[in-house]
């Protein structure tokens, strides 16, 4: 039949499983209870979690004036940890969206994580916007709303305004894509469980999915055209969210190869943050044989690639800025202002953990490693932060007029609100692993028979995957209602 | 006259199934209706379902939004307030228009996928509280479900023709 799949592809689930075990395998983290670790990880999440939103309470009470920014760096922890947030999001849509419209089977056991690590990055970067606004009751102004005001409308030509739209349907889209995809595993927990509350929830989330032929063509059309809208929303959001700079004035910002590079520097650290968590993930929930040392080498082959694009986009900024001829755009950012000016810890912190340290996955061993992997994606998340820190500060700190020129130092606050997105972003996916099924089910049990390991060496052997019916095995008919 | 019962026959994997349905099709009976565990590719068509429209519809969403970000943004940006914002030319949608189109794009994608994602809730008739209406719980699992109503007496023969299919169990039982 339609199975037949190159022997040179390696298996994409280990070890003989039927599709039962595949059930089994991904309901029992949800069945089964948590143990300490979880409640270690979860509560030293909350706890940093609850200090962040001290420090937000604390900020909109007492004014941003407790953050470290002044009248020259209006934009700094916020909108870096803002940027970073999504871009750490954006790896989710692309392995969902861009990797189905590639027909990639591998990314059938990580779609489910990454998107719920988008769904919980974006709301984190979501806090952003609100909290540092001066005035943040008044956020909803930023809303298009008929009002008492003569009907005083919103200013369209500001990218901030741009970001409002972006954002909010960049998180609805993803979040009801995430949710759909969802519907049929929330359908096979509800149909195993057996205490009546676990039954009750999922019945709720599962929306009564039933599982029929109509719906599975429906399902599927549907994920494939939001796939097909979801891949230039992912490219379009992150290019708003340049545009924050690339549309301003200041040497630095104003640069037309922001929105490219940008996304592809979304995507470097969105993986990255994969990694991390996949990386445990696979390992706590025992799912070693769905999560495998293929789809770890498959997302390093991607970080390398879109780490190429951004060290690419940091010596095209390098060249522009001495090919421009400007005396303005040598104190800015990526020019040798940056690299031996007072941030300059920053700017070779970024070389390094953004650079240098990921070609080292170009070398096979140290891709398909699982301790290697991880450390390098941790680098790769120290970089990446970096990166939208120099962006940001580094040029502001030095800008057209050298008597506003002024250096920017982090309160505690500022820390802690950074902290405490990460505690929330933790919470939120330490409970969504406890809950959810963190594999699409559903999906993977459409790859087993081409990719699993079992039946690639089946087929090897010229065993086709149909098995031989067996008449013998049949019940033969049983009226039910006759005997009941 | 309308059959009263039907027959459910259980299959265990997704290409018997495939050619149990194809078998039951060229003996013309009528499927009620199949479930599965997860999609399997080219029921559809050996069931003979119709194509869905919902891309279709996701276009027509898509343009409905476009629209609407076109009108919002000429209304309130040129009709209505035309003000000078940092220079920006108001006196005229065009002239002002490559600022509107991050509003425009977002606000296409935004309509087309919701409303095809809502269309698609309601034609399937799924949302919160909805009762699931698999009939055996072992068709989110690993079991396919063939759904045949029973006519004129031919039960037996149907039950007959399902066996040479390779069902591993065949229940007659009431209609739902």
């Amino acid at each position: 039949m339609s199975h037949y799949e190159a022997p040179i592809r390696e298996p994409l689930v280990l070890g003989d499983k039927s599709y039962h075990d595949i059930t089994e395998d991904i309901a029992k983290p949800i069945e089964g209870a948590a143990n300490k670790n979880w409640y270690i990880a979860f509560y030293i999440s909350l706890v940093a979690m609850l200090w962040g939103f001290g420090c937000i309470f604390y900020t909109v009470g007492t004014g941003i004036g407790v953050w470290g920014l002044n009248k020259n760096i209006g934009w700094a922890w916020d909108i870096t940890n803002f940027v970073w947030w999504v871009g750490i999001g954006h790896a989710g849509t692309l392995i969902s969206a861009v990797l189905l419209l590639f027909r990639q089977k591998w990314r059938m056991a990580i779609n489910r994580s990454a998107e719920a690590m988008t769904i919980f990055a974006v709301f984190q970067a979501g806090l952003f916007p609100i909290i540092h606004m001066g005035r943040p009751w008044n956020a909803y102004w930023v809303l298009p709303i008929p009002n008492q005001f003569g009907s005083l409308w919103v200013n369209f030509n500001s990218p901030l305004l741009w970001d409002v739209f972006a954002i909010s349907t960049y998180l609805s889209v993803s979040l009801v894509f995430w949710w759909t995809g969802l519907l049929p595993d929330f359908a096979m927990i509800r149909d195993r469980a057996v205490k009546p509350f676990q039954k009750k929830i999922y019945s709720l989330l599962s929306f009564g999915w039933s599982g029929r032929a109509k719906d599975w063509q429906r399902f599927e059309e549907v994920s494939l055209v939001l796939a097909g809208l979801a891949t230039p929303l992912v490219l379009s959001v992150h290019t708003i969210v340049s545009m924050d700079f690339a549309t301003s004035i200041n040497p630095g910002w104003h640069s037309t190869i922001f929105p490219p590079y940008f996304v592809a520097g979304a995507i470097f650290s969105g993986f990255a943050m994969v990694q991390t968590l996949l990386g445990i993930m696979r390992k706590v929930t025992n799912l070693e044989d769905y999560i495998t040392r293929m789809h770890i080498e498959y997302m390093n082959i991607v970080i390398i690639l879109t780490g190429g694009i951004v060290a690419v986009a940091y010596a095209t900024e390098f060249f522009i800025a001495w090919y421009t001829g400007s005396p303005y755009e040598n104190y800015t950012y990526l020019s040798v202002g940056a690299a031996t000016g007072p941030y300059a810890w920053a700017f070779w912190s970024l070389i390094t953990f953004n650079i240098i340290t990921p070609q080292l996955l170009w070398f096979k061993k140290i891709r398909r490693s699982f301790i290697w992997t991880f450390i390098i994606s941790i680098a790769i998340n120290i970089g990446m932060w970096f990166e939208r820190f120099d962006i940001i500060a580094i040029v502001l700190s030095k800008g057209h007029l050298p008597s506003t020129w002024w250096r920017f130092e982090p309160t505690f606050v500022d820390v802690g609100i950074f902290i405490g997105t990460i505690g929330f972003f933790f919470v939120l996916f330490l409970l969504y692993a406890r809950t959810f099924p963190v594999i699409a089910q559903a999906e993977v049990k459409t790859i087993l028979k081409s990719s699993g390991e079992f039946y690639k060496k089946r087929s090897e052997q010229g065993i086709p995957t149909k098995p031989a019916i067996n008449l013998a095995g049949s019940e033969g008919t049983s009226d039910k209602n006759n005997k009941e | 006259m309308e059959s009263s019962k039907v027959i459910h026959a259980f299959y265990t994997d997704d290409e018997v199934l495939m050619d149990a349905v194809k078998a039951v099709k060229a003996e013309h009976h009528h499927i009620e209706e199949v479930f599965c565990p997860f999609p399997v590719h080219g029921l559809d068509k050996a069931l003979g379902l119709a194509p869905t429209r919902l891309a279709i519809t996701a276009f027509f969403y898509g343009i409905t939004g476009l629209s609407f970000s076109i009108w919002m943004t000429n209304y309130m940006m040129i009709q209505d307030w035309p003000q000078d914002i940092g220079g920006k030319p108001s006196f005229s949608w065009l002239e002002n228009m490559p600022a509107f189109v991050p509003i425009m794009f977002e606000l296409t994608v935004f309509f087309a996928a919701h409303l095809m994602v809502i269309t698609f809730y309601m034609r399937s008739r799924i949302w919160p509280f909805k009762e699931a209406e698999n009939p055996d719980p072992r068709t989110t699992d690993d079991h396919f479900l063939m759904e045949i109503p029973v006519h004129d007496n031919n039960e037996a023969e149907l039950t007959a023709l399902l066996s040479k299919t390779g069902a591993v169990e065949i229940n007659i039982v009431d209609k739902h």
